[in-house]
Formats: C-alpha cells, structure tokens, sequence
C-alpha cells in the first residue's frame, strides 16, 4: 500500500509537471502581452515593465524559474519584505530563520496583489460554495437513489430518476438565473447576488460567522450547484443497489427473517454505498472547480471569475496558479479515491 | 434509466404477422426496443422537430436575428405583461414580437429558432470530432496493447488532470487570438475565414472536440481489449486477414454499441459547453444568436425583463432532457443487460 502511495504520488509530479507544461505553452502561444493595451505604451516602458517582471528571459528560463520558485522551500535568514514577487504561500519562522514555500508570482494586472493573494481572498470562497453543494448533492443524491432503488419500477423509482434527469438536463445557466428570479427579485427572500463571508477565513478556508447572514448568501448557488452532481449520485446509489439487493447475501438475509429495514440499512448499504463513496473524490474536485460558473452567474466573488479575467489580460502567473490548482485537486482527489477504495472493499488490492 | 420508461418489456416479443420466420439483427431488435420506449421517443421526436426548426429556420422565423430595431427595443406584447405583471408600468407594447424583442429591439423568437443552429451544429459535429479522434486513438492503444498501449494511456491519464472547463477557455482564447487575423493567404488565415463563416462555431467545435475524446478513447481500448481474444478475431487472424481488416470488419462493429450510447449521452454536455462558452463571451461571435449569449443578455436584464431570459433558457432545457432521453433510451436498447443496473 505504502509502496502504491508513493508510486501514485510520483506520478502525480509527472502529471503536474506536464499539465504546467502544455499551460505554459498554450498561454504563451497566445499572441499578445500583458502590457499590451490599447493605448500603446511607450517602448522604454513596455520593456521596463516586462524587464521587471523578467518576461524579457527566453521562455524555457521563464517556466524553470517559475517551477521551482513554486515548488522549491526557500530557507532565508532575512524578513520577508512585500514586495509582490516576494510573496510565499507558506512562511513559517524557525528561530532566526524563516522556512518559505510555494511562490506562485506577482498578478500583472494589479501592481500590490500576488497569486498567493487571490489562492488566500477568493479560493476560499469557492471552497466553501464546493463543500455545501457537495453536502446538498449527497443529502439529495443518496435518499433519491436508495428510494428509486427499493422501489424499483414502482411509482417512487420514476418519481427519483425523474428528478435525476432533471438535474442533469437542467444547467447552472438555466437553474441559476430561474432561481435568481424566483427567490431574490420576484418573492425577495434571498440575495441575489454576492457572498456573506469575508477575508480573514478561519484556518485560511472556512468563514467565521456561521449565521444567516452567511447562508442566506449561499442557499441558491450550493442549491444550483449541487443540484446538479444530486443527479449523478441518484443514479450511481440507485444502480449500485440494484445490483446489491441480488446478490446472495441479502436473501440470506432475508430469509433468516430480517427486517426488512434491518437487511436495508445493515447489509444493503454497506456494499451499495461502496462505488458511492468513491465518486464523491473526483464530484469534489469537479465542484469546486465547477463552481465559477455558479460564481459568474450569482456575482460570487470566487476564483472563477480571476480565471476567466485573467486569460484575456494575458496574466500569466494567474492562469498558471489557477490550473495547476485545479490540477492538484483534481489528481489528489483521485489518489484520495483510490486509497478510501481499498478501506472499503478488502478485495481491492494494489500491487 | 429513463424515468418514464415502459417498465416491463415484454420478454417474449409478440410476432410480427410475416416476419416470424426471418431472424432479427441485434440492430434490429435493439431498434425495435428503442421504438417501444416513450420516454426515448419523445426524445427523438423533439429532436426531429429542432432539426427541422434548425433548417428551415429562414422559413419559420418572423424577422431576421439581426435586424436591429431601437423603438422597440425590449418592446413585449399583452400576454407577456399578463404573465408578469412587474413590466406594465414600463414596458413598451408591441404585439408584433411572439415573446417580446431584446435590449436592441432583435426579435427573441427568430434569434431562439436561429440559435437552434448552433446548439444542434455542436450536438452533431462535436460528437463525430470527438468519436474520430477518441475511437483511433483508443483502437490503436487496445489493438497493439504491450508498450504503446501503456504509452498511449498515460497521455489519456495526463489529459484527465486538466480541468476540463478551463482548459476549453484557453484553447478558446487561442483559436480566437491566433486564427482571427492572420495574414492573409496563410493556412490559419483560411481556418480563421471559415470560422467567421460559421460565426464562430468551427472553433467551439474543434475546442469541444479536442477536449472531449478522452473518455471515448478509454472506452475504445478496453472494448478492443476484450474483443480482441475472442475466438472469431483468431479465425479471422487464420484466414489472413490483415490488421486493418480486422480492426474495421470484425472489431469496430462489434464494439459500437457501447460507444455510440457514450457519445448520445456525452451530446447534453456539449450542448452546454457551447451554451456556456457564448454566456461567458468566448462563444460564436454576435451578432449570431446561441441560446447561451442570449440567457447571459437575459440575465442582466432578469429583474426588468425576465422573459428575456426565461426562454432561451427553456429552449436550452428542453433539447438538453430530449438528448437525455434520446441517450437513456438508447443505452436500455442496444446494451439491454445494463438496464437498470448502470448508473
């Protein structure tokens, strides 16, 4: 297992370090700089600006400084200053030195804000809109499921899959201006747009005032959002135990003379949420990087929107950050699968 | 698993007056099931009626998509004001337009019947883009397995890393910039035309296509796989078949069923790429009309004018559940062991 974990996580490297690779060519096979605008510059100040921000090196030079100023700890002696190239994700103080890690650069687009600024202010928000819509895709997702499938071919099982293919027929674009309507402008019980929690976050992710104030923001967008993925865990729970309630171990089960709830809820579940469970790894990182749709349409001052700014500004450090971001989401999230899958079911074995 | 499907199919098929005596293909037979399915049909049905709706769009709509017309600009008639109430005090009255006209006085009617184009163009070309490269790749990594196999797959297991909606937006924002003004008489000159030609739809399909043939490829390989052991593959191998025989003659058709109801329930997505990339401004061009830039027009507007916004959105809703359908019924029909046990 240990063996298998290290393997996973070496390759995870590989794949990251390819994935900031056809990134960074991508970005740059985009014609046209940061500094461009429409009223030109001045020359000497186009080519100071990207001197200062050493866009003038050669390209490869550019993606190895950029590499292992992200990936290698920096150990210094001298106090971090604020300069916005000097800006490191994780600095901890170790007597008289300081340990530093993870430089994701300066934003070009703003003269005082750094990538790890926009990870620290906006990543959070997104996190917390991935975390409830994931909790509201479950909370949905799973009853739906169980009923359609104990139910199978009986008036409840069509009642669930038809909710399910409404979920997925019916996207955030469609839903979310619906909602918007419905709840903030027709009946005014919700905010149509914005989010209740600001910068600072507690433990860098999580709000601090839990209270209506905070929820009343995120009901409709969670509600969107994980309305959506609630479909795909329906279907997923419904045929997963399907296929349970035939296997041999729960008409044994049954014929020992179980309650029904007993065989359900002991031995039915058990298994059946097994292929349940690991889909939530990869719909986490799906949601969380699906988020910035919902924030574009509800106005949430999430990450999403930095993308999307930052590619036709041309602001290399925050394309950069946010895919290899989403990347190591995505990627851990799977590794996490993987491992929470032999937990799970003793047969699965990884050598 | 459709919701409204027909719950028991009968498991001995009643015959068919002067057709019991000739056997049935398993085409044939998954046709029949396909045809006996509601849900499904209705699903085809729509999408028949889209499809024509998309053809003779010049024919069915009433004004062009264009057509500007700033006294009416979001002029509605009676009913609309009936529906919502909100709009009498201000809204300008035109019973000219079926559901009112947008911020620049355009028909909404004719730009939903035209926009129709677009969300049908991807639902059609963004599969077989995907199907071509998906189903080569998967095939050649399955056919010939041992090194170029785990090669092959590793660069699937890398592309799977990228988040997918970003990585579109990127490849957007590069088709856009580098292809849109080239000079002239270059190849990326007369690939940029063509996209303007279509409005912008060309690139949208190849980003569509480009980012989508992963899965297809992984499905591919693993149903060549298995194909590939099996006894008639061997007689085949006897008789001297040559490689590309096989692959074409007795491996590929055995192996399409997985794949095309792969590809119809893959169509929704697309569909919503396409209407996701024009809501965020990265879609066709305007003033061509997408379901996508029209909800996204819409929305800013949502609190004056919700009906701006509320039909294209039904529109896009409903394709998408036709397609759902369509690709549920499709997947009960053609791989009938999975009913009910697949997700």
């Amino acid at each position: 297992m240990i063996n298998y974990i290290i393997r996973r996580l070496l390759y995870m490297v590989v794949v990251l370090f390819v994935v900031s690779g056809i990134t960074f060519i991508l970005m740059h096979s985009v014609p046209g700089g940061p500094f461009d605008k429409e009223k030109k510059l001045p020359p000497e100040i186009q080519a100071n600006k990207e001197k200062y921000y050493h866009l003038d090196d050669p390209l490869p030079v550019q993606f190895f400084t950029y590499l292992s100023r992200v990936t290698l700890p920096r150990i210094t002696t001298t106090a971090p200053t604020l300069q916005t190239d000097d800006d490191y994700l994780i600095t901890i103080k170790v007597g008289d030195a300081w340990f530093r890690w993870m430089n994701f650069g300066p934003s070009y687009a703003s003269r005082n804000r750094t990538v790890n600024d926009i990870f620290r202010e906006q990543l959070p928000v997104s996190f917390q809109l991935g975390v409830m819509a994931l909790g509201i895709a479950v909370v949905i997702g799973m009853p739906l499921g169980i009923m359609s499938a104990l139910n199978h071919n009986r008036w409840p099982d069509y009642l669930g899959m038809g909710v399910a293919i409404f979920g997925i027929s019916v996207p955030t674009i469609v839903l979310g201006p619906l909602l918007v309507w419905i709840f903030g402008v027709l009946l005014q019980w919700l905010p149509p747009t914005g989010w209740g929690a600001k910068p600072p976050f507690v433990l860098g992710l999580f709000p601090s005032n839990l209270t209506w104030e905070y929820f009343k923001y995120a009901v409709l967008p969670a509600f969107v959002l994980g309305f959506g993925s609630s479909a795909v865990i329906a279907r997923l729970t419904r045929a997963s135990m399907l296929q349970v309630i035939r296997e041999d171990y729960i008409r044994t089960a049954r014929s020992k003379g179980l309650h029904e709830r007993a065989v359900v809820m002991g031995h039915a579940l058990k298994n059946g949420l097994i292929p349940v469970v690991t889909v939530l790894g990869p719909l986490f990182a799906a949601l969380v990087t699906g988020t910035f749709v919902t924030e574009l349409v509800f106005g949430i001052p999430g990450l999403g929107k930095y993308f999307v700014t930052s590619i036709s500004n041309r602001d290399y450090p925050v394309i950069m950050g946010t895919i290899l971001l989403y990347a190591v989401f995505l990627v851990m999230s799977n590794l996490l699968v993987d491992i929470v899958y032999a937990f799970l079911d003793p047969r699965i074995r990884y050598n | 698993m459709t919701a409204t499907a027909k719950p028991s199919a009968p498991a001995a098929e009643a015959p068919i007056p002067g057709k019991t005596t000739k056997s049935r293909s398993l085409w044939q037979e998954a046709f029949q099931r396909l045809v006996r399915n509601r849900a499904a049909m209705t699903g085809g049905i729509i999408i028949l009626l889209l499809f024509l709706t998309a053809i003779f769009a010049d024919v069915i709509a009433p004004f062009s998509f264009e057509k500007q017309s700033l006294l009416n600009a979001n002029a509605v008639p009676t009913w609309i004001t009936r529906l919502f109430p909100s709009l009498q005090p201000y809204a300008v009255i035109n019973e000219e337009y079926p559901i009112g006209a947008d911020k620049l006085g355009r028909d909404l009617f004719s730009r939903i019947i035209y926009g129709t184009r677009v969300s049908l163009a991807v639902a059609f070309i963004g599969p077989i883009i995907s199907l071509i490269i998906g189903v080569i790749y998967g095939s050649i990594s399955g056919f010939f397995g041992g090194r170029v196999d785990n090669i092959m797959m590793r660069v699937v297991d890398v592309l799977y890393a990228f988040p997918g909606l970003l990585f579109i937006i990127l490849l957007m924002a590069f088709f856009r910039t580098t292809l849109a003004q080239p000079e002239e008489g270059t190849f990326a000159y007369y690939v940029g035309q063509l996209d303007a030609k279509f409005g912008g739809l060309l690139f949208i399909m190849i980003g569509i296509g480009l980012t989508g043939w992963e899965t297809q490829a992984r499905l591919t390989r693993g149903q060549v796989l298995s194909v590939r052991e099996k006894e008639y593959i061997e007689a085949a191998r006897a008789i001297g078949a040559t490689n590309s025989q096989i692959m074409f003659k007795h491996i590929l058709p055995n192996i399409l069923g997985p794949l095309i109801v792969l590809e119809t329930l893959a169509i929704p997505g697309y569909i919503y790429t396409e209407a996701f990339l024009s809501f965020i401004g990265l879609g066709v061009n305007p003033p061509t009309p997408s379901w996508g830039s029209m909800i996204a027009d819409g929305s800013r507007a949502l609190r004056a004018y919700p009906n701006q916004a509320l039909f294209p959105a039904i529109a896009l809703a409903m394709t998408m559940f036709a397609f759902n359908f369509l690709g549920d019924g499709l997947r009960d029909a053609l791989e009938p062991r999975l009913r009910g046990t697949q997700e």
